[in-house]
């Protein structure tokens, strides 16, 4: 409903928000119908003074602005290999400061269980000689890695950097989807999408108090100096290592170690030195004490694991075990967060923390028992199946959304692998409205918050990257099959 | 500083500084093609082969037509020094720096990345020739620009500095060397028009043309163009300006890194040659002599800063 040409106005008769809310979906800015939501209230009313032509111009700036920063991902088994833009939305996603300390209490909670189980894990086992964990889970799982076994990293910490996937289904029901412990990307979003919104409505930031996130960049830094090694003084060298400039990701690795003021190198930069890792300079190599790697166990040390890896440095894994360089995230972390661990979570957590999950898990089946596998089975049509080991939205099937066909080809592949699958309901994502042709429309979106540890504690980025399918119904938000990001809020008090 | 991050910058710059010059050539051959019709196969052939890409052409072209050997230049894929190979190779080494450059560096090598590919994605038709080689030296300044208006003066600079002059004395002596017949004091084709249309194509490939009236009171002949285009100190695009501005810059790497290395006294040698000496004493030892000699020990130059500084390993 417009009241001059190009004003939005919205109120709760608009056929927009009316089937927005009829939906079974929750909306986070219109929630179930009644007011507009208390963090989206100062927001939604400067949105409706907005002029409509202005935000799809600001809409476009955005994009130039991406581009000519180069913002740009390379999409996987594309062979044009053509850089592409994530999407961005302009319409920010907010979170009230007290649903957001909940929440933040919840990611503590689970990334320090998190910490706790992989130690556990790689030295006592305490957790599978108490049953809590089937041992198998942890023998037959290739991102169990032996040699880490009676080894401590430096300051305790395995996962350095987290990135936990939530979804939300309604008021107060957040669920976490995985946690990322490995190597999670998307956090030069989390900013960039900031600076755009800062640049875009600077209004819009003096009006409504928004926590900033502009520190994490700084919090990295201090987090991973804080894990270095005893031998490596007090002013730490940090490297963030990457595959190249032809990796999917590697605009998010330049751009942290340009914000961490870090050096960015590949393998061959680095090499074994007097027991040391250490860079080639102009002025001869020198000396490596932290290594914020982006790229996967499997390539850290061609002497150790995948021998054909040109990505690792060649002895790495004795320089680590001797204690002389900190590997960020450590080797063998991704034991914990394996989809197949996922659903043991809340028990991994109770375990450690001694007191029940403050954040949902999603029901999960094992396919691997024979019981879950009839029922995932019997039930395709409604359940999402993901690979145990799989990631960014790959080799997964969407029961609802699947054709007939297509479920009874994913059937034949679980029935000749159960263990390597594990299925979820298909939650009731909510949504977020997202700016179309001059008016909202509802998009699902999930969330995907930063966790930083070191021994001095765990610091958690108010905000995070959203992500938001873009395509009307979808409920798959990877940027590789078509999905956007928008800007998170969290609101001071 | 990374070894490979010093290379980086280095060949960044030395494709930013050879767009540039292809762009040059191709501006000086077209300019000639359309004043002397006659003259503009050789014209064109003498423009590949400049361009160092001769073995290359020919493996797909016979005759050297305008349209063909534009095409060639600016925007054949197949061809590593064509204008659109060259511009991406210039991103790529910018990607793999980028956290030694400012933004405003990074933003001018990227927008000339994506005007230019957007630029030459079709084939380019005569009539809109002068404007792309227009667009893309104003591409080429823009990023100068931001070099010199926004880079600390450390060895991040240096390099790029480096990069651009080892480029730029090998692209003046290419053209003086191809050319270098024009160039010879012989009296018999003085005034010929044959010699003042070859002269006019060197000092325009060197954007030359308009300061050489300007600064050269005496006559054109060919003595004071070689004069102008290896001596000349006041020239950017001359080899002797290129060889004092590697050696200051190769300086204050050595001083920043309290060392003196090889490439230090290569430099300053290839330097020396052309300094206290004047025109016919080069005429005497032979002009293409000279010029190959030069492009020679200019190319072991580079080869020596890779290694000095450890680009590769």
């Amino acid at each position: 409903m417009r009241a001059r040409d190009n004003t939005i106005v919205l109120k709760h008769d608009h056929p927009m928000i009316k089937s927005m809310t009829a939906d079974r979906f929750f909306d986070e800015m219109t929630g179930a119908g009644e007011d507009i939501r208390q963090p989206y209230a100062h927001y939604h009313q400067w949105f409706s003074q907005q002029d409509a032509d202005r935000l799809d111009k600001k809409s476009r700036e955005a994009e130039a602005f991406f581009r000519r920063s180069g913002i740009t991902f390379n999409v996987y088994g594309q062979a044009d290999a053509q850089e592409r833009l994530i999407p961005f939305d302009l319409v920010p996603r907010i979170l009230g400061s007290q649903e957001w300390a909940r929440l933040a209490r919840g990611i503590e909670q689970r990334v320090a269980a998190i910490n706790a189980f992989i130690h556990d894990i790689y030295n006592r086992q305490e957790i599978l000689r108490a049953g809590r964990v089937p041992v198998e889970l942890i023998a037959n799982n290739d991102a169990f890695l032996p040699q880490m076994i009676g080894f401590t990293p430096p300051g305790k910490v395995y996962t350095h950097i987290v990135g936990t996937d939530l979804v939300r289904t309604g008021e107060g029901e957040f669920y976490v989807l995985e946690d990322n412990a490995r190597t999670p990307s998307g956090v030069s979003y989390m900013l960039e999408n900031r600076e755009t919104m800062l640049q875009m409505f600077p209004e819009l930031f003096s009006k409504i108090k928004v926590k900033p996130v502009s520190d994490y960049p700084k919090n990295l830094r201090k987090s991973l100096a804080a894990c270095a090694p005893l031998s490596a003084g007090t002013k730490p060298s940090i490297a963030v290592l990457t595959p190249g400039i032809y990796n999917s990701a590697y605009f998010e690795h330049s751009f942290l170690a340009d914000q961490m003021g870090a050096e960015l190198v590949e393998g061959h930069d680095l090499r074994v030195l007097d027991g040391h890792i250490a860079m080639r300079t102009t002025q001869g190599y020198k000396r490596v004490d932290v290594l914020y790697r982006r790229i996967d166990d499997n390539f850290l040390d061609p002497l150790t694991f995948n021998p054909e890896s040109m990505l690792g440095v060649p002895g790495i894994m004795d320089v680590y075990r001797a204690g002389n360089i900190t590997i960020a995230n450590a080797p063998g972390a991704g034991i914990a967060d394996d989809k197949a661990i996922y659903s043991y979570m809340p028990d991994i957590i109770e375990f450690y923390m001694g007191e029940k999950a403050i954040l949902k898990n999603v029901e999960t089946w094992r396919c691997g028992e024979p019981e879950s596998l009839k029922y995932v089975l019997d039930n395709l049509a409604d359940l999402v199946v993901k690979e145990v080991h799989g990631s960014g939205g790959y080799g997964m099937l969407v029961g609802p959304a699947a054709t007939k066909a297509e479920r009874e080809a994913f059937a034949e592949k679980l029935r000749a692998r159960p263990g390597n699958y594990i299925a979820q309901p298909t939650l009731s994502l909510s949504t977020v409205p997202i700016f179309v042709d001059k008016g909202l429309a509802p998009r699902h979106v999930d969330l995907r918050p930063f966790v930083l540890v070191s021994p001095q504690g765990i610091n958690i980025a108010p905000g995070g990257l959203t992500r938001v399918a873009l395509t009307e119904g979808s409920l798959v938000v990877n940027s590789s099959q078509g999905g956007g990001t928008k800007d998170t809020w969290v609101l001071e008090d | 500083m990374l070894g490979k991050t010093a290379g980086g910058l280095y060949w960044m710059f030395r494709y930013l500084e050879r767009a540039e010059n292809i762009a040059r050539l191709i501006e000086a051959g077209f300019r000639i093609a359309l004043t002397r019709s006659t003259d503009a196969e050789a014209e064109w052939r003498s423009v590949v082969t400049t361009s160092g890409m001769e073995r290359a052409y020919g493996e797909q072209y016979d005759t050297f037509s305008a349209a063909n050997v534009i095409d060639f230049l600016l925007r054949d894929t197949a061809n590593p020094s064509s204008v659109l190979s060259i511009t991406s190779n210039a991103r790529d080494n910018a990607r793999l720096v980028r956290t030694a450059l400012t933004t405003e560096v990074w933003e001018a090598v990227n927008d000339s990345w994506m005007t230019l590919t957007t630029l030459l994605a079709e084939p380019v038709r005569e009539t809109e020739l002068p404007s792309i080689l227009n667009t893309i030296r104003q591409q080429s300044a823009q990023v100068r620009g931001a070099l010199h208006g926004t880079m600390l003066r450390n060895d991040i600079y240096d390099f790029s500095r480096i990069g651009t002059f080892i480029e730029r004395a090998d692209n003046t002596a290419r053209i003086i060397d191809v050319k270098y017949y024009t160039l010879l004091p012989s009296t018999s084709f003085v005034g010929s028009s044959l010699d003042n249309v070859q002269w006019e194509t060197v000092l325009r490939s060197v954007s030359a043309h308009r300061a050489f009236r300007w600064l050269d009171e005496s006559e054109m002949t060919s003595s004071a163009i070689a004069d102008f285009l290896i001596l000349d100190k006041r020239l950017p695009r001359s080899l002797a300006f290129c060889t004092s501005q590697i050696v200051s810059n190769l300086r204050y790497v050595a001083e920043d890194y309290g060392n003196t290395y090889e490439c230090n006294r290569k430099a300053e040698k290839l330097h020396s040659r052309l300094m206290n000496r004047d025109i016919e004493s080069i005429f005497e030892e032979g002009l293409h002599e000279f010029i190959d000699a030069f492009i020679g020990d200019n190319n072991a130059l580079g080869r020596q800063i890779e290694e000095d500084f450890r680009f590769n390993g």
